[in-house]
């Protein structure tokens, strides 16, 4: 005997009884699809949102906060920002270029939903060794699919990060944040409001494509028949959203929407139900007049379908000719296929016969809602009790491991397929701690910075979630920009496993605690559950993106490349700490045993680094983060691209390579003196090695080819 | 004397070329695709992006579009035309300029700075330069990679080619398998050029460099009907 119905559909039998208690009866085949899908994981957050709540997200810049379909702050001066990060990972896996493709352009539609005009994106990305040809298909299948879709869809990719681990080889991580641009007269929301209203829909046409992606694919784990699920992976037109961005932004600008909502997951089902439960309203729709690619679709595909690039309009019924015309002017398709009713009824006919009557605030309001069991995993006490033990007393010969490490190496093989300048607002762009974007016609800059570290989080989720608030923090802030606001992507494992629920919850109150400590608010997130495949979970993977604002902006701001012969090089922050290798870099490079527990961050000197950094922005020459590799690869990073060497002071090797947080390296001209009280000398940049005293040197030429060639030598 | 920026659909390097003429002082306004007069307009640009998705093959759609008889027009009149990047594609396409640029010799997209070393002064882009001059431009182009026909090889009027810093012009130099390294090519009468990388990502020190401006000049420089 075949599964019940919902079953296949991945509702569990609880899920279906909420569903015949809402209706009072057995719900139609459209129905059950559509509660299927939105109340998935990947729409619901049934998993998750009990704990969500933890995160501040109130602060007096905060314009819109978590909720809607992209977080909005004030820059002052009558500006916003808006920004969200998304997770595409399962569609990455089955098709990575499309998967990865499709990601950017469903955040890209969150973004300018939002009445704002995107300007930037950022992937940050993580697959198994390159060691392996299936893991380099899919980290080339998926960088081609960033660049072949953000190029031509026109807007920039600046960068991201990106990281190679094997508890990624079948699960690979494929995250975007998207940061849009807009006056605040521009702002608009996703309600649907006034009884008579016509929902248009705008954009490509409704196909086939994509049915049941968020259910399917974004909600399960995955094993061996995953490559059958194909089908579920949508496919993207870059050139068919480049000109519904331009439509929609026109029709903002002319006052003439009065809702506007995309269609991701779950189509025009989700996209009809939110935007009417978001007003409060119901709706009427005919789905004979959304304009489909096959004539003999049924009701169901025609609902769930997630055909990419399309919108869905709330506009008056005086207006709709204007805005058929203007959108016949953008070369785009749109119909009126819906009507604004007083509700609370979402009513979807098809070939004159009724196919689903709902209400249509079920489909989210109702959505099932689990406290799932949290235990300590097993692994935690054991790697707590183990001291990481490495011989790093070959400095320079570990330095060259490390820098010929793929994550480490120099990143443009990636980066220099993203066009990263269109728009002319790179100030600094991909290959630095954090970017920087100029607003034109003002004093301001915008900084983004996205931090994960799997490995970490996985020894201490608490401690490593809290450590990439920090890190991100103080990446933003060397490019002179204040810590303003964050979203995250929190990308777990199977939530049903009461350790893997552990991770989580400690993660979200390292998170939590370090953006109290510097008084950032979220604006907005995603949750990414069931990373698991054969019943292996990723690492706990929070990705974190943060903006900040720096208002002036450094007319010069630091940068890798400006260390000149004879600058000094000072270390800030807390130098007298315990090694801190659990989960460091240097410990992955090496093949040690994955065990330790990784140091806490200190909130005090966190902030103190943030102001220093700050301060020093607008007149170090040089100002870099201390992360991935410890105080080695930093200096070698500013070595390499600067094209100078350095005379090192004598430390203990295995200082070189420990990852302890909170500190930064600053270069100064020798007359400068000390760049800050707590400021420490560590060397002078001069030569053309990079001289660890008794430890031995390495020439700067050797350094740069090894960095060089990390990721080439491994794809060719 | 104002300039026309053609807008395809698909186009998207419009604003930041009046954006970059206005950093020069010079007006120019965007033009939709379907307009058919550009009387008003001393001289024309076509921006980079992809016009029409780059479907069938970069250009082949965009030469069809209504405003692209103006444009020749304007080409006849011995007007400025110039296409950069994806225009250049596009007047390849049109037949306005020789040649055509096909996929990079590696096969992916570079975005990163070139350096340019200026061959020929008899341009709209590059009257205000010297020959020898060497520039340091971002390319951003997948389809860059320039090729010409052995009967027009004779007779083409190459104006910028890559080089390295030092202007030395050798394969190494040679960032997407171009024949003879060429950047930019113009007709010979020199009123119609093409130029691959983007010189109005080079107008301000903030952004790295501001070698952009000397083509963008030459252009403005050119903007009354010139007679070389």
């Amino acid at each position: 005997m075949s599964e019940p119905i919902h079953r296949q559909l991945g509702m569990t039998d609880g899920e279906y009884d909420a569903v015949v208690g809402i209706l009072e009866r057995e719900p139609r085949p459209a129905e059950l699809a559509m509660y299927s899908v939105m109340w998935s994981e990947h729409c619901s957050y049934k998993s998750s949102r009990a704990w969500l709540g933890r995160f501040p997200t109130e602060a007096p810049w905060v314009v819109v906060g978590p909720g809607e379909n992209a977080g909005v702050v004030d820059l002052g001066d009558g500006w916003l920002a808006a920004f969200r990060i998304e997770s595409h990972n399962h569609p990455s896996f089955v098709e990575p270029y499309q998967g990865a493709a499709t990601g950017v352009g469903g955040i890209l539609r969150d973004i300018f939903t939002m009445g704002a005009r995107p300007i930037a994106v950022w992937d940050p990305i993580r697959f198994g060794s390159l060691d392996d040809p299936k893991n380099r298909y899919l980290f080339s299948g998926v960088v081609s699919g960033i660049a072949g879709y953000g190029n031509a869809v026109g807007v920039p990719t600046l960068g991201g990060e990106v990281e190679f681990d094997d508890v990624y080889a079948k699960n690979p991580l494929v995250n975007v944040m998207a940061l849009g641009l807009l006056r605040r007269e521009q702002l608009v929301l996703s309600a649907a409001s006034g009884v008579g209203n016509i929902a248009v829909l705008l954009g490509a046409a409704t196909g086939r494509d994509g049915i049941g992606g968020a259910s399917i694919l974004a909600s399960a784990s995955f094993d061996e028949a995953s490559a059958e699920k194909r089908p579920s992976v949508q496919v993207g037109d870059p050139f068919e959203e480049k000109k519904l961005i331009e439509a929609c932004l026109e029709l903002y600008d002319r006052g003439l929407v009065v809702g506007i909502q995309d269609l991701g997951a779950a189509g025009i089902s989700c996209a009809t139900s939110e935007s009417a439960a978001n007003g409060g309203m119901g709706m009427d729709v005919d789905l004979d007049r959304v304009h489909v690619r096959e004539a003999d679709m049924t009701p169901g595909e025609i609902l769930m379908s997630e055909s990419q690039e399309r919108m869905l309009a709330i506009v008056t019924p005086e207006d709709l000719d204007v805005v058929l015309a203007l959108a016949a002017k953008w070369e785009i398709d749109a119909s009126a296929i819906g009507t604004v009713t007083a509700g609370p009824q979402l009513k979807v006919m098809h070939r004159g016969e009724l196919v689903a009557e709902l209400p249509a605030a079920s489909l989210s309001d109702d959505a099932p809602l689990y406290h799932r069991p949290v235990a300590v995993p097993e692994y935690i006490e054991t790697a707590w009790a183990t001291e990481v033990e490495l011989d790093l007393r070959d400095v320079p010969n570990v330095l060259l491991q490390l820098l010929d490490d793929p994550a480490i190496g120099d990143a443009s093989w990636i980066y220099e397929q993203y066009d990263h300048q269109l728009f002319l607002n790179t100030v600094i762009g991909p290959g630095h701690d954090g970017s920087l974007l100029r607003i034109k016609g003002t004093d301001k800059g915008l900084a983004v910075s996205t931090d994960g570290n799997g490995r970490r989080c996985y020894l201490e989720p608490r401690a490593g979630s809290a450590r990439l608030v920090y890190e991100a923090a103080l990446n933003v802030a060397v490019t002179g920009a204040k810590p303003l606001a964050m979203v995250d992507n929190l990308n777990f494992g199977n939530p049903e496993k009461p350790g893997v629920m552990w991770q989580f919850t400690e993660s979200v109150e390292g998170m939590s605690e370090a953006c109290e400590a510097l008084g950032i608010p979220v604006v907005g997130g995603n949750v990414s559950f069931y990373n698991e495949t054969d019943g292996v979970d990723i690492f706990p993977t929070p990705v974190v993106g943060l903006l900040g604002l720096a208002d002036p902006m450094p007319q010069s701001p630091p940068r890798l490349d400006r260390a000149e012969d004879g600058m000094d090089l000072w270390l800030v922050g807390d130098d007298e700490r315990d090694g801190d290798l659990a989960g460091s870099a240097v410990a992955r490079v090496l093949g040690a045993p994955h065990v330790g527990r990784p140091a806490s961050p200190d909130p005090a000197a966190a902030r103190s680094a943030v102001e220093t950094a700050l301060a020093l922005a607008h007149v170090a020459p040089v100002l870099h983060d201390v992360g991935r590799g410890g105080l080695a690869v930093a200096v070698a990073e500013i070595c390499i691209r600067s094209g100078v060497g350095c005379d090192l002071m004598e430390r203990e090797a295995s200082s070189w390579f420990e990852e302890s947080p909170h500190r930064l390296l600053v270069a100064t001209a020798k007359e400068d003196g000390p760049p800050a009280a707590s400021a420490k000398r560590i060397g002078t940049f001069t030569g053309t090695n990079i001289d660890f005293g008794t430890h031995g040197s390495v020439s700067v030429a050797d350094a740069a080819s090894t960095w060089r060639q990390a990721i080439p030598r491994r794809l060719h | 004397m104002r300039t026309a920026v053609v807008v395809f659909p698909g186009t998207n390097c419009e604003r930041d070329v009046v954006y970059a003429l206005g950093v020069l002082g010079a007006r120019a306004d965007l033009v939709w695709h379907r307009e058919t007069d550009l009387s008003s307009f001393a001289g024309v640009i076509l921006p980079g992006g992809f016009a029409h998705g780059d479907y069938l093959r970069t250009g082949a759609i965009a030469r069809f579009s209504p405003v692209m008889d103006s444009v020749k027009a304007m080409a006849d009149a011995g007007q400025p035309v110039l296409g950069i990047c994806n225009g250049f594609q596009v007047l390849c396409e049109a037949g306005l300029l020789p040649g055509a640029l096909v996929a990079n010799r590696d096969l992916s997209f570079i975005c990163r700075p070139v350096h340019l070393r200026v061959e020929s002064t008899d341009s709209i882009l590059t009257r205000s330069a010297t020959v020898g001059d060497v520039l340091e431009i971002p390319l951003n182009s997948y389809e860059g990679n320039f090729v010409v026909p052995e009967a027009d090889r004779e007779a083409l009027h190459t104006v910028l080619r890559y080089s390295d810093a030092q202007g030395g012009v050798d394969d190494d130099a040679n960032p997407n398998g171009s024949f003879h390294n060429i950047a930019g090519v113009a007709n010979r009468r020199g009123n119609v050029a093409g130029v691959m990388p983007h010189p109005e990502r080079a107008v301000e020190d903030l952004l790295g460099s501001t070698d952009g401006r000397i083509l963008l000049e030459s252009y403005l420089a050119s903007l009354a009907p010139i007679h070389v």
